[in-house]
């Protein structure tokens, strides 16, 4: 199973995540962001952060989830490539993240994400879970 | 049956969706394009303007302008006006990057002074002026430093040392929305804020040194300082994550404040609050906060501008008359007052892509340039011209006082990647004689020329329409893109 693949938005982008549960999807969604970011295959796992994040339903959960990345990438200024996600049946997230500081000399620098939309957002459970969202850049 | 068919030509490049289309519409739905390009639109944009008709207390028209293109929830380059009495407020309906916008420096230089500084000026600049994804500004804010930024804008900035006194009579608000709380702001909105103040950002924001290729209208020209041959400086940027971050606090605070409130909405992006609601007034007050950040700092990119052609040029900004001719914010919510059928009224104007373009007479206006309309800075993409239009009556009548505000993408990010290679569109730069300089080859692809519409039909549409004039068209010498 492919962990990840874009598709084209007029202005933006969109991405697709796969996993076997939701708590994979979500890591590999994560992967679909920094890898817009940056090239996360050298994005060096050495710093952890954790967080946790609360929601009223998986679609917020995901989008809650996505711009908690963003938080802490602009304010550690830091890209991330390991993504440990655990959620609960009352939308509750815990995620452990795992990347470094970032420098322009070591990583490639590709595009700024401004947001994550609503547009289109989706999570989609068959006997694999989809997530789907499309990024303001 | 498709929307289009829909559509009533009012006039030459103005037409209409009448509010019978559908039976949730409040208003009608007018949009002002070339006729050549009439059935290139977007349907799911046309979609949006009626979308947005359908919102409550809605007045009017839900417009669309020459640059109008598919959005989140409201499209993009779009004005809608509610009533203060039945109307709501949308954050959807200002965007993620509250307060980007357009900013012009002239000065008394001509080609013959800075040709051949221009490589070291355009390096310099780049390198004063932090731009890029992860770009991290030259300054540290104190923890609550970040409160007076908010709540003073380009003010705090000018208080701090960054530009004169008198640049702040030509900003748009005076650079400082009154509304503005910090203490409604997000401790996550202004930690992305503290480290970001004072950088460019990617995408398509940029700084332009230009020069004054054409003028259309003499007398307003001579009125905003402007001539031909003149060098001026353009940047454009806006309110960076600290923004981002408000919107997507309220996007989220508007998704229970909709349902609460019963308001019936055709997409989640269109979500919002009655004005009268707490959650409305706490938007407005965090979204002003976010437009006093990006004022604050375009300030201090002006006045980096300005340290860096005295650098280069041994000068003082002083002695180049750097003054600034306007700022203008095309990511907007505001308390304006218009003319409702016979009455005048006040109402909440949406500005999303669009630039406000107010006519004579009005005291929102500079006092220098209200006997002619304010000066609309309209950004053309990299390498191409921008241009300088004047507000008009027609815009007041017709527009709420708004015109186009850019060009407008109509490739994707990764299409323009595939179908455009840097270095070509650098060679093609360089032998127009435009230096560029960018933090990577992805941005220089994403931003090619060719991926977005062309800025000279948009406005001349707004010419010919009357919702803005034609003043000077400025043509860029070198880029700096993040």
């Amino acid at each position: 199973m492919k962990k990840y693949e874009y598709f084209e938005a007029t202005a933006d982008i969109g991405l697709k995540a796969y996993g076997n549960d939701i708590n994979e999807a979500f890591e590999n969604a994560g992967l679909a962001i920094f890898n817009i970011i940056s090239d996360t295959s050298n994005i060096t796992p050495l710093d952890e952060i954790e967080f946790e994040v609360t929601s009223e339903d998986e679609v917020s959960l995901l989008y809650d989830f996505l711009e908690e990345l963003l938080f802490y990438h602009e304010t550690e200024f830091m890209l991330f490539s390991r993504f440990d996600v655990k959620i609960d049946e009352n939308f509750h997230l815990k995620a452990k993240i795992k990347g470094e500081e970032i420098n322009w000399d070591k990583h490639e620098r590709k595009t700024e994400i401004k947001a994550i939309t609503f547009h289109k957002m989706a999570v989609k459970k068959t006997d694999h879970v989809e997530v789907q969202a499309i990024v303001d850049l | 049956m498709s929307i289009k068919d829909e559509i009533k030509k009012v006039r030459d490049n103005v037409y209409e969706i009448p509010g019978s289309y559908n039976k949730s519409m409040r208003a009608s739905g007018r949009f002002y394009i070339a006729d050549e390009f009439i059935d290139d639109l977007e349907e799911g944009a046309i979609e949006q303007i009626v979308n947005v008709a359908c919102l409550p207390g809605v007045q009017r028209y839900s417009i669309g302008l020459p640059d109008i293109h598919f959005g989140y929830g409201f499209p993009i380059g779009g004005v809608a006006a509610f009533s203060l009495r039945n109307g709501i407020v949308s954050p959807g309906g200002v965007g993620f990057d509250i307060n980007c916008g357009v900013r012009m420096i002239r000065s008394n230089l001509g080609m013959a002074d800075i040709e051949d500084k221009l490589d070291e000026l355009t390096e310099k600049l780049f390198k004063n002026i932090p731009s890029g994804v992860g770009s991290k500004g030259k300054i540290r804010l104190e923890q609550d430093e970040i409160n007076d930024v908010l709540d003073y804008g380009a003010e705090w900035a000018v208080k701090n040392g960054y530009g004169w006194e008198e640049d702040l009579e030509v900003l748009e608000e005076n650079g400082r929305m009154l509304d503005a709380d910090s203490s409604i702001v997000s401790d996550k909105a202004k930690k992305r804020g503290i480290p970001q103040l004072g950088s460019l950002g990617s995408g398509n924001h940029f700084l332009e040194i230009q020069i004054v290729d054409e003028i259309y209208d003499e007398k307003v020209a001579e009125v905003y300082g402007l001539k031909e041959g003149m060098i001026v400086v353009m940047i454009h940027t806006g309110s960076r994550g600290c923004g981002h971050q408000i919107c997507s606090d309220y996007l989220r605070i508007m998704d229970k404040a909709y349902k609460k409130y019963k308001i019936n909405i055709n997409d989640r992006q269109l979500a919002c609050a009655p004005l009268d609601s707490k959650e409305a007034q706490d938007y407005i007050q965090a979204m002003a906060a976010a437009a006093n950040y990006a004022w604050a700092n375009r300030q201090m990119m002006t006045h980096w501008v300005r340290e860096t052609f005295e650098e280069v040029l041994g000068k003082s900004a002083e002695d180049m008359e750097m003054g600034i001719v306007y700022d203008v914010a095309h990511n907007i919510a505001k308390m304006e007052r218009h003319k409702v059928y016979n009455r005048e009224e006040e109402l909440l104007v949406h500005r999303k892509g669009a630039t406000r373009a107010f006519g004579p007479g009005r005291e929102e206006v500079p006092e220098k340039y209200r006997e002619v309309g304010q000066p609309v800075l309209i950004p053309g993409t990299m390498g191409t011209a921008s241009y300088v239009l004047c507000g008009t009556e027609t815009a007041m009548e017709e527009t709420f006082g708004s015109t186009a505000h850019g060009a407008g993408r109509i490739l994707s990010r990764s299409k323009a990647k595939k179908d455009f290679d840097a270095d070509e569109i650098t060679d093609d730069l360089a032998a127009k004689g435009i230096k560029i300089k960018a933090t990577s080859k992805h941005v220089i692809e994403e931003e090619a020329p060719g991926a977005y519409k062309d800025v000279d039909s948009v406005v001349r549409v707004s010419d010919s329409t009357g919702i803005a004039k034609l003043v000077a068209k400025v043509k860029p010498l070198s880029v700096c893109k993040g």
